[in-house]
């Protein structure tokens, strides 16, 4: 037994682990600068917010070291029970949860709150493991696909009826999980294209667009060196047309005003510094002031002063950008592009499917909150309020976030046993 | 077909990685090139407090304060930082309705969003402290320290002046004045702004979103302290002031009274007058409108501003231009012709000395003709137009005619014609000494302000010379005082001393001689030497006397001005006269049912309901 744990600590991809405690480290720093009060600057205030996130800290590692020891065929062979549990946990959060800023989506545990969405990302991720791991599955049937996104639409459906729907875009990411297990590239090329389309067809003239439209695919169809089909590219050429002729229709019946609001905000089609467009604003005063050095620790007037919203949850980017500067923020960034990139090299060393696919979850997972966070407070992306992985208030996110992490890193741990 | 799907996680890297650089490169542009952000945030945090530096005080000639500060506190907005306000208890702490808070705010809010206006200003200390209670609830309300001037001796209106809130003209004219803040608006205060005013300062004070003061900016690295205004202090005898204030009281006109040898003013009072505390804070607006309304024209600066006709003052002055001109001697005799002009009835003047004594009109005729043709019956045509030109440079000398120097703002010329004037009058030159005798008395075209008459007082004191009557003798704190330099000149007449002296005779006699016409003006152990006037003008005659004392070393000199009185200069303006310096002299004044008449009574012919009709020059 001993011997095994030994192997087991020295197996650990201890450069992943080092990231994690930086991040959650770098975290903890914004969150005490973010609600720092020179009244009460004890670090153990366990009153005070930052307080509070060590004690979630102190959580994490316990659980992480937990999952480390737990045997890593656990987690597969019980990942459709975890599947089933949080899919019941967010039934039950829509009938008897919290309603906080619009959304159903918190358990309130005496004065802890959990919100089951954070956990069913982990189970997604746990059950298309499972589900595209399975001896003979080939992403090319179509009955493996209806799995796959079934596994994925079900949970994702229950987040939206929360209302929340920054939650529930989190779980596109998973079709790069399936991308990499051999879904037709073309979804992916048609997936971005669509969101680009949507985009420009907001921006600009709707017939302007479709012109620019026909031309691409006539010269796409003339000079292109793999001949394309006539029929497909004009039926690609009249969808197109159809969908940009009705985004505005869906921009004004299918989304809500909030929504709407901020994507014209983010589109610069809506000005209002005061109203709708405050928490950017805000937010890129906050991170553009930082200039290159920053002002330093605790020194940041934006976030020491309450003038950016949900600066330790979701804006929290806007401390580090604030008081550590281009140097401190672009080293967060780098720090998780390094993160990503780890965990890609290390799901392709794994033996096991499920490790694999797993593996590919997590970066996803990842990849999407650290996107759409940043990219939101760099008035890059609309108002989308989901946490900064690791680094966000939270202790849901951050518990979620740690076992999502490490029970890749114990599956990677026992990547050379027999699966 | 394995190898091709691993070979996607390049694909995944690819794009991962490109989303990095993606983000760093717009931290970049954020962050380094662009630093209009930084602007923002501070325009967020930082407040600029302006430090209101305490306005300079004025004491008079013995160190009596006449005018101090007291502390107020205005209450500014930030409209665009208003946020859950509670209206009604702000407005019952200010004292004022639904209605008015919505017409400030609205008023601030056009001034601009992001900039402090004032929402109430002028709150007393006392009311202030409720409202310093409960402004923390006032998100985006914060309060400013001002001071006010206040007159612990309500004297001296004219003087000190009064300090408004600045104009667009002034923020225009200077832009060290922003909106709200005070400036001199009259007479001392306004002459001497810059050195009351002091110097604002500035302080930036952190405030979080909620408004709150948060602490210095950069440990007030980048504050600037207020500097006080200097202090003044001026030649006003409190005393003497108040004493010839209550003379005034229920007159109008004006006393001027200067120490001949260092031309400080002693007395400055134009009557009526006014309380100068009427004009300090809340209730300045509609005493403003009160006085500026108000018949008498309180606000109107008499002694400097009102050109009245000199009357017969103006004869020792003619005189000195003969004698120096060498076109009479002092023994020259005139006949009280009553044929040339009117006079009183009197015997005929032997000398220089007896036409001032008994002020002979047909003498100063003579003499004036004299100035003017010398007498010479056939180049009399051109020689006027020399005489004109040589009385005119004289009598500019003796300070008529020109803008006498004195330290207050706003001061008439007078006017003395010269040649240049009755061209343009008399089309082509048509005019001699018979178009303009009535110079010769002091009426006609020539007006002079009470401060030149004051200032023909001293110039006779002095037997020849004056120095510009002026207010203030010393700037700065009481421990290192500052001498004022500018009125150190002697202004000379260049007429010789020996012919000053037969008119300090002349008027001596005035006082102190049967046949002399200011008989009332006599003071038992005091040598006044004085000369009435009787300047003719629509109404009753204005009744016009001035005088120094003690003969052989005055002390003071002064005119004294009493509009529309019945009677001559020698009924009311000398009596006058006489008490002031009965008061500055010996301290006390004994003639108490004298004193008490001439207090009491009000001589002046009361103005009727329509204003007057502008005074044309030609009579």
């Amino acid at each position: 037994m001993e011997k095994r744990e030994k192997t087991i600590w020295e197996n650990l991809d201890w450069t992943t682990v080092l990231l994690y405690l930086l991040l959650v480290f770098i975290g903890w720093i914004s969150i005490y600068s973010a609600v720092y009060d020179e009244n009460h600057s004890e670090i153990f205030d366990t009153t005070t917010r930052y307080g509070k996130q060590m004690i979630w800290i102190g959580v994490s590692l316990l659980i992480a070291t937990m999952v480390i020891l737990i045997d890593p065929k656990f987690f597969s062979q019980t990942s459709y029970i975890w599947y089933g549990f949080f899919l019941l946990m967010l039934i039950a959060v829509l009938a008897v949860g919290t309603q906080t800023k619009g959304a159903k989506s918190w358990f309130m545990i005496g004065s802890f709150a959990i919100q089951p969405s954070e956990f069913a990302k982990l189970a997604t991720a746990l059950a298309l493991s499972k589900v595209l791991s399975g001896f003979e599955v080939d992403m090319k049937e179509l009955k493996t696909k209806f799995y796959a996104i079934l596994v994925i639409a079900i949970p994702m459906i229950l987040v939206l009826l929360q209302n929340d729907t920054g939650s529930a875009l989190v779980f596109f990411t998973f079709i790069f999980v399936l991308f990499r297990q051999g879904l037709s590239s073309s979804i992916l090329i048609f997936g971005g294209a669509i969101i680009l389309l949507f985009i420009l067809a907001l921006l600009i003239n709707k017939y302007v667009l479709v012109g620019i439209i026909f031309v691409i695919m006539l010269l796409g169809y003339l000079f292109l060196r793999r001949k394309l089909s006539f029929w497909v590219t004009l039926l690609a050429f009249i969808l197109s047309s159809i969908f940009v002729l009705s985004v505005d229709y869906f921009f004004n019946n299918a989304l809500e005003s909030h929504q709407k609001d901020r994507i014209e905000v983010l589109l610069g089609q809506k000005k209002d510094p005061q109203g709708v467009s405050y928490n950017v604003n805000q937010s890129k005063i906050a991170i553009g002031s930082g200039g290159f050095l920053g002002k330093g620790f605790l020194k940041g007037t934006q976030t020491k002063y309450n003038f950016v919203p949900e600066q330790d949850t979701d804006f929290i980017f806007c401390t580090i950008g604030e008081e550590w500067g281009f140097l401190g923020s672009s080293l967060v960034i780098a720090i998780f592009v390094i993160l990503m990139v780890r965990l890609i090299k290390l799901a392709e060393r794994q033996r096991s499917a499920f490790s694999q696919i797993y593996g590919y979850c997590v970066a996803s997972i990842i990849f999407v909150h650290f996107t759409i966070n940043i990219g939101m407070t760099m008035g890059l992306l609309p108002v989308i309020g989901i946490p900064l992985p690791f680094i966000s208030y939270g202790g849901s996110s951050l518990i979620a976030f740690t076992i999502l992490l490490f029970i890749f890193l114990r599956q990677d741990v026992s990547r050379l046993e027999l699966v | 077909m394995k190898k091709t799907l691993s070979s996607r996680r390049f694909v995944l890297m690819g794009i991962f990685i490109a989303v990095g650089v993606i983000y760093i490169i717009r931290l970049l542009f954020l962050q380094v090139f662009d630093d209009s952000y930084a602007q923002l945030a501070n325009r967020n945090a930082l407040r600029f407090v302006t430090q209101y530096p305490a306005r300079g005080l004025i004491y008079d000639r013995k160190g009596e304060l006449l005018v101090y500060n007291e502390l107020v506190y205005d209450l500014m907005v930030i409209p665009r930082q208003v946020k859950d306000l509670d209206t009604n208890l702000l407005c019952k702490l200010v004292g004022i309705d639904k209605e008015q808070f919505l017409s400030r705010m609205q008023k601030a809010y056009k001034y601009s969003s992001y900039a402090p206006s004032s929402f109430e200003k002028q709150i007393s200390k006392e009311d202030f402290g409720p409202i310093q209670e409960k402004l923390y609830l006032f998100h985006g309300f914060f309060a400013q320290s001002r001071t006010l001037r206040y007159y612990p001796h309500s004297v001296a209106c004219h003087v000190l002046g009064y300090v408004g809130e600045v104009n667009e003209n002034n923020i225009k004219k200077n832009p060290y004045y922003k909106k709200g803040d005070y400036i001199g608006m009259s007479g001392m205060e306004k002459y001497y702004e810059d050195i009351l005013r002091g110097k604002k300062g500035s302080k930036i004070t952190l405030v979080d979103v909620h408004n709150r003061e948060k602490g210095s900016f950069q440990n007030g690295e980048y504050d600037t302290a207020a500097v006080a205004g200097e202090n003044l202090y001026c030649s006003i005898d409190l005393e003497l002031q108040k004493y010839a204030e209550s003379l005034m009281q229920n007159k109008r006109g004006s006393i001027v009274a200067i120490e001949p040898k260092t031309g400080e003013i002693l007395c400055f009072v134009s009557a009526p007058f006014y309380d100068p505390n009427l004009l300090v804070g809340r209730v300045r607006g509609n005493n403003y409108m009160d006085l500026l309304n108000n018949i008498a024209k309180p606000l109107f600066n008499r002694a400097l501003m009102a050109e009245y006709p000199p009357g017969s003052i103006f004869k020792v002055a003619q005189a000195m231009i003969a004698l120096d001109m060498g076109v009479i001697s002092p023994n020259t005799s005139f006949a009280c012709d009553k044929s040339l002009v009117g006079c009183h009835q009197h015997p005929s003047a032997s000398n220089v000395k007896e036409a001032i004594k008994m002020s002979c009109n047909p003498y100063f005729y003579r003499v004036y003709q004299r100035i003017i043709q010398q007498e010479n019956p056939i180049t009399k045509k051109i020689d006027s137009k020399y005489g004109l030109a040589y009385w005119d440079e004289e009598m500019k000398k003796m300070g008529f005619g020109t803008r006498l120097g004195i330290d207050l703002p706003d001061v008439k010329k007078g006017f003395i014609p010269d040649t240049g004037y009755y061209n343009r009058y008399y089309k082509g030159g048509g005019w001699n000494f018979y178009t303009i005798y009535s110079n010769s008395i002091g009426q006609g075209e020539v007006g002079v302000i009470p401060l030149q008459m004051a200032n023909l007082a001293a110039i006779v004191a002095n037997r020849g010379w004056y120095i510009i009557p002026h207010l203030v003798k010393y700037f700065g704190d009481e421990n290192k005082k500052k001498r004022n330099t500018k009125y150190s000149n002697k202004h000379l007449t260049l007429i010789p001393k020996e012919y000053w002296d037969i008119a300090v005779e002349g008027m001596y006699e005035v006082v102190h001689q049967a046949g002399g016409t200011a008989r009332k003006a006599k003071i038992d152990d005091i040598a006044v030497c004085g000369k009435t006037g009787t300047a003719q003008n629509y109404g009753n005659d204005h009744s016009v006397f001035i005088c120094f004392a003690p003969k052989d070393d005055p002390q003071i000199a002064l005119s004294v001005y009493v509009e529309n009185a019945q009677g001559g200069g020698g009924s009311w303006a000398a009596p006058i006269a006489s008490l002031v310096v009965e008061k500055y002299i010996n301290k006390e004044v004994k003639r108490k049912d004298f004193e008490k008449m001439y207090m009491e009574v009000n001589p002046c012919q009361p103005l009727p309901l329509k204003r007057y009709i502008p005074k044309s020059k030609k009579k």
